[in-house]
């Protein structure tokens, strides 16, 4: 229910936006000036556990800042892309041309990101991602893209060298669930992994099956000592279940689409425990990381009645970036997107500060250790230590 | 190719209980279609109501956990009876809405393919949006998250050498087989099985000799229903596992299962179903799993280009054969 | 008709709606040559005026309308066109036809980014590679009949989705980024003034490809979906028409009779592919990034729903039913998470109440009375109290 009101809430904000819209992109009126913000994801298909929370992270931050009574308040308006690409262009085009944002959080898959990246760049309307974290995406030197969140080199790079240094592993088994998301990704690892020493198998399933008992024969064929799995938590918990059934007992790895609950229910009982997932997120509820990351979980607790889950800081973050940027004067998407090539404010997640591609320059990647249902942290890869 | 060769007996039996259940799925496709020539798409969403109904049954007995021995194969007999009453239920609710509606305008097949996408994209979403979070008390955008019901306590009941059989595989493989046989029976020595044959052979006939055609179509879409709610048991034994698609695929590779073995078929499900199975893995040891699909539909066109229809060849009547 | 009339108010409103219809299609036998073309002309000038933001405020509140009118509507009613020659026309079930799109889009991708070709280059050559792969489909699978040949075409198109996912050469599970867009043809812009702008069209570049502006693809696929129309149209009362409706009605006889039906059905496939083809090729170059999640085996089922929902074999009634199962779920966005629902429970009450589709041709019509329907109808069927469409053509 809290859901919908949510929705609701976010419409009726949206209704307003329009109004003025229409009037022309300058907002004429004194002191109800206001300019838009927008949020683009799978808010409603298969995918929307890991994109609610990214949502209520940028609503915390926006309904905060329009609580303090600013000269320019900003109007948050969602876009339920379903997680596609075919979805997300006519509605990108429509908060461009209709709802005249100023600036765009998301999208927040890399498949639809691809295809609605460009429409953002022509339509010079900066946007953020918070979970888009497919490398090549800042292959295509766009003036207007930015992202918040470390991609999957950096990930893959992480998690590979602490496979290979802190866990000592030599014998790797990586498997990959076939997106875009999950197949680069488990092929970094296993290129990182096979550079420190590390002896490598690889091979993928499909995620609309639920037999993955070739992969697990031929994992078991293999004998490895670390499994690292590039996909979703859905298929995660699974497949780590139907690995310790087929007798494959190496440690369990995966990335930051599998940082969910999820994967311990999945696995059921205790299977779980022990597996490590690598993220270069941060996600923190008990706010062991710092003041600014306590702070945070409080809020977010208190307004959501969740602990903050996955991106839903770096999504609060971006949200901050705009934030600053309509606080500092510049209400056109021009201005906002050249304030954010020089913006460097610490944030909740990490330093907000973009490199010239629109890459964060922070690349930190932190591991979190399965227990019980709980994800707690276990720090930084490059010096975290595992039991 | 070295996969296949150190992990046979692994990959044998994992293709051999995978195929089990393709059978199992695949008899409701292979009835309805024996009687009325309709493509019933919605047989997967009826495959998974009845692996809801498994998990309903599951919290009815307090989430029970570790259960082995011949307390797993009384708690399954009941899982199969409840899978069985929810999805042969729901396959004749389904026929009386979204079928016979256009068999009494004499509508062209076509249509009914149409009608059947329609209820199975309704089903799958009845699930995830409405069922799935009111009965699992889960808040709604959870609802298309996959739900866990862990029950079985898996022992190897056979270890010699490679050779390992876990108890969940073997009842599946038992199962099955068992399910095939009553049916067999069932379809060649009762009066109601003697009716579906007719009306399968031909059906104007049929009606002409007094069988009433209403209540074939309605016992076929029952029993077929009531073997994908077994299936459906036999599948979160295995598995214990669901979402609001999980039928998308199976069904697919069921209904592959019924035209390789000979569509209207009822031993050819059998049939198709293990090959398709035994291949799946097999294929997937030799090229990786990433090509176990392609290796499936592959083995189809092979199949179908030598015997155009099927291993067994067609139609229902010849099931006594 | 006389049970109809009598029968509950549904199906008396089902039968006001077919006389309706029918009278539509009577007056439009029987009109002159040019009224016929001052009707062409007039749906052409209504398509030219579809993107205006009044029409699209209507059409759809929530998502661009001249992007929505590219794809999916303009789109679906391509494939549908081209699905409905393999259909319709030939009476082939074919459930995997979103490959032939997929083969197309990765024509124009592979060749605008690998080889720098432009579209103008590539549409010819990815409409022919398309045509090849239908050939090379068709030609073992074609002696098979029926529902064997839809499990076949359904194994296809996920082999050719599969395939593509794991093959590195055209990326992957990554797909293809960078597909360049067509080359604009002038800068010329619609002038800003009196009618175009009340049409809400003033400044609008209709042959300048940009990615944020829509409308000059829409006018693009309306190009494609015209020649595509006159194409079809044209084999539809020709030699090769004939034999597919002959096909379609009993094959056995128009073997017998000297049709060479193998012949005949591999050239429906070919050219349905290639229309599927040219879809594919118009999408890519609008969409920048293609990638195998795009070619779900749903949109192949989708595609199937809208010619049988639109009329199976009728030209109008295709691309009706392609636009309204294009448009519905677009429009019922607000209806948020319970859409698919609403669209999957449209579909079911559509059959039930309309099973011959909502404009059905008339020789489909009288197929459907005979209990052949070209597809065949359903093995036991019931002669029940309301059979409504042996009434119609009897009237």
């Amino acid at each position: 229910m809290k859901f919908t009101g949510v929705i609701a809430v976010s419409a009726a904000l949206a209704l307003g936006a329009s109004a003025c819209g229409d009037s022309g992109s300058g907002n004429g009126g004194g002191k109800g000036d206001s300019v838009t913000i927008g949020f683009v994801g799978d808010l409603t298909g298969e995918n929307s556990g890991i994109v609610i929370p990214p949502k209520q992270g940028a609503q915390l931050a926006i309904d905060q800042y329009n609580a303090t009574n600013p000269k320019v308040k900003i109007n948050f308006k969602t876009y339920d892309s379903q997680g596609k690409g075919e979805q997300a262009v006519p509605l990108v085009k429509q908060a461009i041309t209709k709802d005249k944002i100023v600036g765009m959080i998301g999208p927040t898959f890399s498949g639809e990101s691809a295809q609605a990246d460009p429409v953002l760049e022509e339509g010079k309307i900066p946007n953020i991602s918070a979970s888009a974290t497919n490398a090549a995406l800042a292959s295509h030197g766009w003036k207007y893209w930015h992202r918040l969140i470390g991609n999957d080199n950096v990930q893959g790079a992480g998690i590979g060298n602490f496979i290979a240094n802190n866990l000592k592993a030599k014998r790797l088994f990586v498997i990959n669930d076939a997106s875009e998301y999950g197949k680069p990704l488990a092929e970094t690892v296993k290129a990182t992994a096979a550079k420190a020493g590390a002896a490598t198998s690889e091979d993928a399933i499909d995620i609309q099956g639920s037999d993955y008992s070739s992969t697990v024969n031929k994992a078991k064929a293999f004998n490895p000592d670390a499994v690292f799995f590039g996909g979703y938590y859905a298929q995660a918990g699974k497949l780590l279940k139907q690995l310790r059934e087929g007798g494959v007992k190496a440690r369990f790895l995966s990335g930051d689409g599998s940082l969910d609950k999820g994967l311990a229910q999945g696995a059921g009982g205790t299977t779980a425990d022990g597996s490590i997932i690598g993220c270069p997120c941060l996600i923190d509820p008990t706010g062991s990381a710092g003041a600014a990351s306590k702070k945070f979980a409080q809020e977010y607790k208190a307004k959501f009645n969740a602990d903050p889950a996955i991106y839903s800081a770096e999504a609060y973050d971006a949200a901050s970036a705009f934030i600053s940027a309509v606080k500092a004067g510049n209400t056109t998407p021009e201005k906002i997107n050249s304030f954010l090539s020089t913006i460097d404010q610490p944030g909740v997640s990490k330093q907000i500060k973009f490199s010239s591609a629109g890459e964060p320059t922070a690349t930190d990647v932190y591991v979190y250790e399965v227990k019980g249902s709980e994800l707690p942290l276990l720090g930084n890869s490059k010096t975290a230590t595992v039991k | 190719m070295n996969n296949l060769i150190s992990q046979f007996w692994p990959y044998t039996i994992d293709g051999l209980s995978l195929g089990a259940i393709y059978a199992l799925v695949a008899l409701g496709y292979t009835m309805v279609y024996g009687v009325l020539r309709l493509i019933n798409f919605a047989h997967s969403e009826i495959f998974m109501i009845g692996t809801f109904a498994v998990l309903g049954m599951l919290h009815l007995f307090g989430m029970p956990s570790n259960v082995g021995g011949f307390a797993l194969v009384g708690l399954l007999v009941v899982f199969a009876a409840a899978g069985a009453v929810a999805s042969g239920g729901s396959a004749v609710i389904l026929e009386y809405a979204a079928y016979r509606p256009l068999r009494r305008h004499g509508a062209s097949r076509l249509a009914a393919l149409i009608s059947a996408i329609g209820a199975s994209l309704f089903l799958q979403q009845l699930f995830a949006r409405i069922v799935v979070p009111w009965a699992f008390g889960l808040p709604k955008e959870k609802g298309a998250l996959p739900i866990q019901g862990h029950f079985v306590k898996r022992t190897d009941v056979i270890h010699i050498g490679s050779f390992e059989l876990s108890n969940d595989r073997l009842i599946v493989i038992v199962g099955a087989v068992l399910m095939m046989v009553l049916l067999d029976i069932f379809v060649n020595r009762t009066k109601l099985g003697r009716g579906i044959r007719a009306t399968a052979q031909d059906p104007e006939t049929a009606v002409l000799m007094g069988v009433n055609i209403d209540r074939i179509v309605t016992a076929t879409f029952a029993i077929g229903g009531a073997m994908a709610g077994v299936a459906a048991a036999l599948f979160m034994l295995r598995f214990e596992e669901t979402r609001y698609d999980v039928g998308f695929l199976l069904g697919i590779k069921a209904f592959t299962a019924a035209v390789l073995g000979g569509i209207g078929n009822l031993r050819g499900a059998l049939v198709g179903g293990v090959v398709l199975g035994l291949f799946e893995m097999y294929g997937s040891a030799i090229f990786g799993s990433e090509w176990q699909n392609v290796v499936a539909f592959s083995v189809l066109v092979l199949v179908l280009m030598f015997r155009p229809t099927g291993i067994l060849g067609e139609s229902l009547q010849q099931a006594r054969a | 008709m006389n049970d109809s009339s009598s029968g509950n108010p549904l199906t008396r409103v089902r039968g006001a709606y077919s006389s309706a219809a029918d009278s539509i299609r009577d007056r439009w036998s029987g009109a002159p040559s040019w009224v016929r073309w001052l009707v062409y002309v007039v749906l052409i000038a209504i398509a030219l005026v579809l993107p205006a933001d009044g029409i699209g405020s209507f059409m759809s509140p929530y998502t661009d309308w001249p992007t929505l009118l590219f794809f999916p509507i303009g789109g679906y009613i391509l494939l549908g066109i081209g699905l409905n020659v393999v259909v319709g026309q030939a009476g082939l079930l074919d459930l995997g036809y979103v490959a032939f799109f997929a083969i197309g889009g990765y024509g124009m991708a592979v060749f605008g980014v690998k080889f720098g070709w432009s579209f103008w280059e590539i549409l010819p050559v990815g409409v022919a590679l398309s045509a090849l792969s239908g050939i090379i489909l068709g030609a073992p699978t074609l002696r098979l009949r029926g529902d064997y040949l839809a499990i076949v075409t359904l194994g296809f198109g996920e082999i050719v989705r599969i395939t593509a996912n794991n093959t590195n050469y055209i990326g992957g599970p990554n797909g293809i980024g960078g597909i360049p867009h067509p080359p604009s043809f002038s800068e010329w812009t619609i002038p800003d003034n009196g009618l175009f702008d009340a049409l809400g069209l003033g400044g609008v570049q209709p042959f300048k490809y940009g990615a944020l502006d829509g409308k000059p693809y829409y006018y693009l696929m309306l190009l494609v979906i015209v020649i595509a129309i006159i194409f079809v149209k044209r084999l539809e009362s020709s030699r090769v028409g004939r034999a597919w409706a002959s096909i379609r009605e009993d094959e056995d006889a128009a073997e017998l009779m000297g049709v060479p039906t193998f012949k005949f059905k591999l050239a429906a496939f070919a050219i349905g592919a290639a229309i599927g083809g040219a879809t594919g090729v118009v999408y890519a170059s609008q969409a920048v990034s293609i990638i195998p999640t795009n070619f779900p085996f749903i949109l192949s089922a989708t595609i199937l729903a809208a010619v049988v929902l639109g009329g199976s074999g009728n030209l109008p009634g295709v691309i009706l039913g392609s636009f309204l199962v294009a448009w519905i779920p677009e429009r019922i966005r607000g209806l948020q998470e319970y859409r698919v629902l609403v669209f999957g429970a449209v579909l079911v009450l559509l059959m039930v109440f309309r099973p011959e589709g909502l404009l059905p041709s008339r020789r489909r019509k009288a197929e459907l009375a005979e209990g052949s329907g070209g597809m065949g109808s359903m093995g036991a069927e019931v002669a029940g109290p309301a059979t409504v469409a042996a009434g119609e053509v009897g009237e």
